[in-house]
C-alpha cells in the first residue's frame, strides 16, 4: 500500500482523532489556566489553611506522573464514589497537572512585578483587591506569557496519554490503525507530524500572537 | 510595637494644629533603628525639606507617612487625627485597615522611580485613582486629570503610556496623578534622582508651581540643595534616624550650628 | 465506598518496591542516554556548518513538539517494519533518551550562552584554545545556571517512565497495572505508586536546588 492509498483509507479515523486531540487539548487549558490561576494566587493570600491546600495540591500533582493521575483519576475515584467520563477524566486530569507547573508561573510573575507597582497603587489609595486585579495582575500576564507558551506545548503532548483510558483522540486512532494493518511507520509518523503541526503551525503561533497583543495593550510595543 | 500608647493623645487639640505630627516614632529593620525616637511637626501649607547623608532616615519618614512602612514605637498624626493608630475603648490602637484607608486619602505621593502603570497611558494613570478609589464619574476624572496634566505641561503627551515618555515627563505624570487625588499632604521622594541632569528643570520646576500656587502640605526628600534651599520653609538634616538640625533654608545652609551638619554640608557642596 | 485494605498494601508492597528499582534503572539509563545526545545536539547546533546546526535545529523542534508517549511507540514498532528488532527496554530507553535529549540540548544550550561574550574574548586574548576555553573558563560558568535544568529534567525523565508500561516495559506503572488486574483491585496499587514517586521526586528536586546554591556559592558566583 502507498503512503497515498494509506491516507485515503485512513484520513477519516485520523480527522476525528485530531479533532478529539484538539478539543481535550482546549478542555485542558482552560482548566489549566484556572487552576494555576488560583492555586498561584492562593499560594501568595496570606491565608494559612488554603495556602497549605493550594500547596499538596501543587506537590502532588508535580511530583508525580500524568499517566499515574490519569489512570487515578479513571480507576480510583469511581472506586471513591465520583465517577467521571473518560473524556473528562482525560482532560481533568491533563489540566489539572500542568495547571500545577502554571500556578509556579502565575506566582512568579506576579512576584518579579516591581514593588514600586504596589507602592503606588497603595499610595492612591486603592484596595487590595484593586491592586492585584488592575494593576498587578496585568503587568503579570505579560510576564508569564512566554513560558505558558511552552506549557500550552506541553498541555498539547499530555493530550496523547488520554488514548491509554480509550478516548479516541489521535493517539489512539494511530494506535488502532496500527494494530490493524502493521503500518507503524505510516500510522504513528503521519501521527507525529500531525501533532508538530498543531505544536509548532497553531499553537507556537498562537500563543506569540498573544504575546504581541498584550505587549501592545500594556504599551510596551 | 511598644504598648505604650497610653501616654499620645487620641487626638490633636487646640489651635496651630500641625498637619503632620510625628511623636517619638521609631522605626527598626531588626537591629537597625532608621528612626530614633523622632519628633517633627509641618504646619498646614508649609513645605518641609529632608536632607542628610544616605542611611540617616530621610525616605523612611515620607514612607512611614505614606503607610507604606508599619512603625515600631511612637504614633503619627495627620490632620490631627491619628494615621499610624486609631481609637477603640477609649485608647489607641493600631490602625486596621479600613481606618488607614480613610486617613491615606489624605496623602499623596512620588516616588523616585516614578512608578506609572506602565499598561495604562498618561490619562489613564491620572484617571485610576479618582475613577476607582473615589468613585468619580469617568469624565468628570478625565476633565481633572487633563486640567492636572496640562498644568504639569503635559497635555500632549496624555494618550502615551510610560513607556514613550522620558524620565521627567514620566516623573510630571506621576506627580498629575498624585494631586488628582486632592490630598491635603504630598510627599516627595528623591523624585529628580533617577533623571538625567537636563530633565531636572521640568519637575522641580512644576514642584515649583505648586508651592506657589497651593496651599499644599509639602514633605521633601532631596539631594538638590539649591532646590532645597530656594523653595523649603524649613530644611531638616538627618542623622542617625532623627533630626540634628533645623531651620530656615538660610540658616541651615549658611550657618549651620552642628558640627555634622556643617560637615555634611561642605561634602556635597565639594561634590557638586 | 472502597476501602483501603491494607493486608492487601503489604501483600503488593514488595513487587512495587521491587519495580521501583527497575523504574530508577529506566531513569537513569534514559537520562545517560540523554545527556550525551544532548551534548552532541547542542555542539552541533555551534558548528560553523548551516546545514548542520539547522538540521540540528529542526530535529531538537520536532522531537520536543511531539508527544513522548508516541515517539515510545514509533521506536518500538517502526524496527520490525524494517527487520529491526527492538526488545522493550532498548526502544524505551531510545524514545526518552531521544526525547530528553532534546530539552537537556536547550539546557546545554541555555548554560553556554550565559556566559558573557567578554569571557570568551578574554579567553581569547589570553590565546587560549577554543577546548581550553570551554574546559576552564566557559563550562564552569555554564554549569550553575544549568544545574537546575539538568537537574528538573532528571526528575521529568523519572516522572516519565511509567510510559514505558505501554510497550511493556517492566517498571512501577506496569506492574501496578498487573497486580491490579490479577486482584481486580486498583485503589492500592495506583495510590502507592502516587506515593512511591512523591516519595522520590520531592526530596530529589529539593536536592537539585540545594546543590545548585552550594555549586554557586562554591563557584563564588553568589555574595
Amino acid at each position: 500500500m502507498s503512503y497515498l492509498e494509506f491516507l485515503g483509507n485512513y484520513s477519516d479515523r485520523l480527522i476525528d482523532g485530531s479533532l478529539i486531540t484538539l478539543l481535550q487539548f482546549v478542555l485542558a487549558a482552560l482548566v489549566a489556566v484556572a487552576a494555576a490561576i488560583i492555586s498561584g494566587l492562593i499560594k501568595l493570600a496570606q491565608l494559612k489553611p488554603l495556602q497549605a491546600v493550594a500547596t499538596v495540591y501543587i506537590e502532588i500533582f508535580r511530583g508525580t506522573s500524568l499517566l499515574v493521575q490519569l489512570y487515578w483519576f479513571f480507576f480510583v475515584l469511581p472506586l471513591l464514589g465520583v465517577s467521571l467520563e473518560k473524556f473528562v477524566a482525560g482532560f481533568l486530569a491533563v489540566g489539572l497537572c500542568y495547571g500545577a507547573y502554571g500556578a509556579e508561573l502565575v506566582r512568579g510573575a506576579i512576584q518579579s512585578v516591581p514593588r514600586g507597582q504596589w507602592e503606588a497603587a497603595l499610595a492612591l489609595n486603592m484596595s487590595p483587591a484593586q491592586r492585584m486585579w488592575r494593576i498587578i495582575l496585568p503587568q503579570a500576564l505579560v510576564i508569564m506569557l512566554p513560558p505558558w507558551g511552552n506549557l500550552m506545548v506541553e498541555i498539547l503532548k499530555g493530550t496523547a496519554l488520554v488514548a491509554l483510558i480509550s478516548v479516541p483522540d489521535l493517539m489512539f486512532e494511530a494506535r488502532q490503525i496500527n494494530n490493524n494493518t502493521y503500518l507503524s511507520a505510516q500510522a504513528f509518523g503521519t501521527a507525529l507530524v500531525i501533532y508538530y503541526i498543531f505544536a509548532r503551525f497553531v499553537v507556537t503561533p498562537l500563543m506569540r500572537w498573544l504575546e504581541r497583543v498584550m505587549a501592545r495593550r500594556i504599551g510596551r510595543a | 510595637m511598644n504598648d505604650d500608647t497610653g501616654r499620645y493623645p487620641l487626638k490633636l487639640e487646640g489651635d496651630n494644629i500641625p498637619m503632620v505630627s510625628f511623636r517619638n516614632v521609631t522605626k527598626k529593620y531588626g537591629d537597625l533603628t532608621v528612626l530614633d525616637r523622632l519628633d517633627l511637626d509641618v504646619a498646614p501649607g508649609e513645605m518641609v525639606t529632608i536632607i542628610g547623608p544616605s542611611g540617616s532616615g530621610k525616605t523612611t519618614v515620607l514612607r512611614s507617612l505614606m503607610t507604606l512602612e508599619t512603625i515600631d514605637g511612637g504614633v503619627i498624626y495627620v490632620d490631627g487625627e491619628p494615621l499610624t493608630h486609631m481609637e477603640k475603648g477609649g485608647k489607641l490602637v493600631r490602625a486596621n485597615q479600613r481606618h488607614l484607608r480613610r486617613m491615606r486619602a489624605k496623602i499623596g505621593m512620588c516616588f523616585q522611580h516614578f512608578n506609572l502603570f506602565p499598561h495604562m497611558t498618561a490619562l489613564e494613570n491620572c484617571m485610576e485613582g479618582p475613577v476607582q478609589v473615589l468613585g468619580l464619574p469617568k469624565d468628570e476624572a478625565r476633565e481633572r486629570a487633563l486640567e492636572l496634566l496640562g498644568m504639569v505641561g503635559m497635555s500632549e503627551k496624555s494618550d502615551q503610556h510610560p513607556s514613550r515618555l522620558s524620565g521627567g515627563q514620566q516623573q510630571r505624570v506621576a506627580i498629575a496623578r498624585a494631586l488628582a487625588m486632592r490630598p491635603s499632604v504630598m510627599l516627595f521622594d528623591e523624585v529628580t534622582s533617577a533623571l538625567d541632569p537636563e530633565m531636572i528643570g521640568e519637575v522641580t520646576n512644576v514642584i515649583r508651581s505648586l508651592v506657589d500656587q497651593h496651599s499644599l502640605t509639602m514633605l521633601m526628600v532631596t539631594h538638590q540643595m539649591g532646590f532645597a534651599r530656594e523653595i523649603s520653609d524649613r530644611v531638616c538634616f538627618f542623622y542617625g534616624g532623627s533630626i540634628e538640625e533645623q531651620g530656615a533654608p538660610a540658616t541651615i545652609f549658611e550657618t549651620p550650628e552642628k558640627e555634622r551638619t556643617q560637615q555634611f554640608l561642605s561634602a556635597v557642596l565639594q561634590a557638586n | 465506598m472502597f476501602e483501603w485494605r491494607w493486608e492487601f498494601t503489604f501483600e503488593i508492597l514488595p513487587r512495587l518496591i521491587g519495580a521501583t528499582g527497575k523504574t530508577l534503572l529506566a531513569a537513569g539509563g534514559g537520562y545517560a542516554v540523554a545527556l550525551v545526545l544532548g551534548l552532541i545536539f547542542a555542539l552541533a547546533q555551534r558548528t560553523p556548518w548551516r546545514v548542520l546546526t539547522v538540521a540540528t535545529r529542526e530535529v531538537v523542534e520536532f522531537v520536543r513538539s511531539t508527544p513522548l508517549l508516541l515517539q515510545v511507540f514509533f521506536v518500538y514498532y517502526v524496527g520490525p517494519q524494517f527487520g529491526l528488532n527492538l526488545s522493550p527496554w532498548t526502544a524505551g530507553l531510545a524514545a526518552i533518551g531521544l526525547h530528553y535529549a532534546a530539552y537537556l540540548s536547550e539546557v546545554y544550550r541555555g548554560g553556554i550562552e550565559s556566559v558573557p561574550k567578554g569571557q570568551w574574548e578574554a579567553a581569547k586574548a589570553l590565546n587560549m584554545s577554543t577546548l581550553k576555553t570551554y574546559r576552564r573558563i566557559v563550562i564552569p560558568q555554564a554549569l550553575p545556571t544549568a544545574w537546575a535544568g539538568l537537574g528538573n529534567y532528571l526528575v521529568g525523565i523519572f516522572k516519565d517512565t511509567p510510559m514505558l508500561s505501554v510497550i511493556g516495559v517492566g517498571e512501577l506503572m506496569h506492574t501496578a497495572n498487573a497486580v491490579g488486574a490479577e486482584h481486580y483491585r486498583y485503589l492500592e496499587p495506583y495510590t502507592i505508586v502516587g506515593l512511591i514517586f512523591l516519595a522520590i521526586s520531592l526530596p530529589t528536586a529539593w536536592l537539585v536546588r540545594q546543590m545548585e546554591i552550594s555549586l554557586r556559592r562554591r563557584l563564588g558566583l553568589t555574595k
